[in-house]
């Protein structure tokens, strides 16, 4: 038989659950579950080097769940973006951590209908999309609110291999109120946090600046979530600027950001984050990202656009050159390194 | 001697005092960006930028079009994770943050989300939070940026995407948020508001030259408190004018709006 002493223990070792945020979960927060998948993905460090074309064929499937590295616009897959475009994916589900000109891009086609909202719609300084937001107020895509900090915290978790997070943000909003999250007192203060659950995506794409043939990555400027992200993804698809040998990452580890054991395909697609901003590579094309603002306000006129710059393009260069090609890239450069601001 | 002066560039002036050499503070683009640069080159060197892509203390060469861009991150002291610069916030590190939303109350709650319809289907939907609710829930004094207009001060935000003073009075912290946290200025075209101790209520604290409180009242959709003494706010200087329009925004992308 208890006696009082035990039940009381009982009692105070109850985690107190004080409110549920009513957003739906796309993902399983389960650490065993992503445990029984890494533990079956292949640890081989094989060349895994192959087109892009071939890479969204193979690990990128109607349905799945994506998130995108970078920070909106800026290290961005846009390349990648394109390709799946192309490719006609649907039903997506998809993290809006700060995904502005991907988010317009995958807007344009439909690619998603559930979305883990951070930041979307927008493109910052630049305004609203047009495009994005038609189709966020058609009532077609399922929003889960979040913040930015919740969606690091969610891909810290997974890449920890713990269902959730504690966090003391979301606490009194309507943020929380159409989140996944849940407020609980804190068993050692009784503080009131927000658990953040921990999200595994299908898949990731990370835009970086090296690899090599099997995998390994290296970033240049600020990593927002990246780190965690290639951790917590089951499949993990890199886009970069250039390829390296083993050797150069052997050369200096530190260097590394993401080990090939994360990574499942390896695409080198030179300037795959136009017209985004690649840092210590290339600045943002704000010309050509205003002609798709400006495309947008007629779906019309948008759908041409669409049509010249991504559909009818075999590949990213394709949409390059038709945007302004070589000189247009040494243009991007020389405002990147700030060079047009040098004393003649 | 009277100098000329927009509305963007006198709000960008009169915010940009609140921030002290040596502190910190977290910020995204546009207005907010602007009210930071200028204070770093005028009176505040050592004011640390902090943006939540992963910069950390960059000397802002021109205004960053994103808060995670090549400039964002210029001549930083070091450049790290999201996760980083929020942890940093939530430790109680960073004194400011500067936001804006499509909507504020009398409160200092804010709505980035969406406007009309329903959450499933928004008659306008806007971006959500971003980092707005990390940086409004975490930095020890937030402080909004926006114009003056009854659209947009509005008795009850439709969706409380960051948190203000909540409900008033001591609603904030029974919700769980870091004391000594909350709404602290606001600063429009036409005057500056700080939020009664007690009930937490926005009040007019300062009048921008040209305005009075009738026009601050009459652009507002709920009753404004008044402070005891109402000051008129100092017109930009020469020297604010000059580093604003020379060094802050050349291309005129913010004043110019």
């Amino acid at each position: 038989m208890k006696t009082q002493t035990m039940i009381e223990e009982e009692e105070n070792m109850t985690m107190n659950i004080i409110r549920k945020g009513k957003g739906e979960l796309f993902t399983d927060p389960d650490p065993d579950h992503a445990r029984a998948f890494f533990q079956k993905k292949s640890r081989k460090m094989i060349n895994k080097s192959m087109t892009l074309t071939k890479a969204i064929e193979t690990f990128v499937h109607d349905g799945d769940y994506l998130a995108m590295g970078g920070f909106g616009g800026n290290r961005s897959p846009i390349a990648a973006c394109h390709e799946i475009l192309r490719q006609g994916r649907k039903n997506m589900g998809l993290a809006g951590h700060t995904t502005t000109h991907e988010f317009e891009i995958l807007s344009a086609g439909e690619v998603f209908d559930r979305v883990d909202a951070a930041y979307i719609v927008g493109l910052e300084a630049r305004g609203l999309s047009p495009c994005a937001r038609r189709y966020m107020q058609t009532g077609k895509v399922k929003v889960t609110e979040w913040t930015n900090y919740c969606i690091s915290a969610r891909l810290r978790a997974a890449a920890m291999g713990v269902p959730f997070v504690p966090t003391r943000n979301l606490l009194g909003t309507d943020t929380f109120e159409y989140s996944g999250s849940i407020i609980i007192e804190c068993p050692y203060t009784g503080k009131k946090l927000a658990l953040q659950p921990a999200l595994y995506p299908d898949v990731a794409i990370i835009h970086v600046h090296e690899s090599d043939v099997y995998g390994n990555c290296r970033i240049r400027g600020i990593l927002k979530s990246d780190n965690d992200l290639a951790r917590a993804a089951k499949r993990t698809i890199i886009t970069c600027e250039r390829l390296i040998s083993n050797e150069e990452i052997r050369r200096d580890p530190s260097e590394t950001t993401i080990p090939y054991f994360l990574v499942d395909a390896v695409c080198e697609v030179p300037y795959g984050n136009y017209p985004g901003n690649m840092v210590y590579e290339y600045f943002s094309d704000e010309e050509h990202l205003r002609e798709w603002l400006k495309a947008e306000e007629d779906p019309e006129v948008f759908k041409e656009f669409l049509k010249r710059n991504i559909y009818d393009c075999k590949n990213h260069h394709e949409y390059i050159n038709k945007n302004g090609g070589m000189e247009k890239l040494l243009k991007l450069r020389t405002i990147e390194h700030l060079l047009h601001k040098e004393a003649d | 001697m009277t100098t000329n002066y927009n509305p963007m560039e006198l709000m960008i002036c009169v915010a940009s005092r609140e921030l002290e050499d040596g502190s910190t503070l977290a910020v995204g683009t546009g207005a907010p960006c602007a009210a930071a640069m200028l204070a770093q080159k005028l009176n505040s060197p050592n004011l640390a930028i902090m943006f939540e892509a992963g910069s950390v203390s960059p000397q802002l060469p021109e205004m960053p079009i994103s808060v995670g861009d090549s400039r964002a991150s210029y001549k930083a002291i070091m450049v790290s994770t999201m996760g980083a610069i929020m942890e940093t916030c939530s430790r109680g590190y960073v004194d400011y943050t500067f936001l804006g939303g499509a909507q504020i109350d009398k409160y200092g709650n804010l709505n980035s989300t969406y406007i009309g319809g329903t959450h499933a289907k928004p008659k306008v939907r806007f971006p959500g939070s971003g980092g707005a609710n990390d940086f409004g829930s975490f930095c020890w004094k937030m402080m909004v940026l926006t114009v003056q207009d009854a659209r947009r001060f509005v008795e009850k935000c439709e969706f409380i995407t960051t948190p203000g003073w909540l409900q008033g009075g001591n609603s904030r912290y029974e919700a769980g948020l870091p004391e000594g946290t909350g709404p602290y200025k606001v600063f429009t075209n036409m005057a500056v508001m700080d939020f009664e101790p007690e009930s937490k209520r926005m009040r007019i604290i300062s009048i921008n030259p040209g305005y009075s409180v009738k026009d601050v009242q009459h652009n507002c959709g709920f009753e404004l408190l008044r402070a005891p003494k109402i000051t008129e706010t100092q017109p930009p200087t020469e020297i604010e004018l000059k580093i604003l329009r020379e060094e802050v925004d050349p291309h005129r992308y913010v004043i110019g709006r």
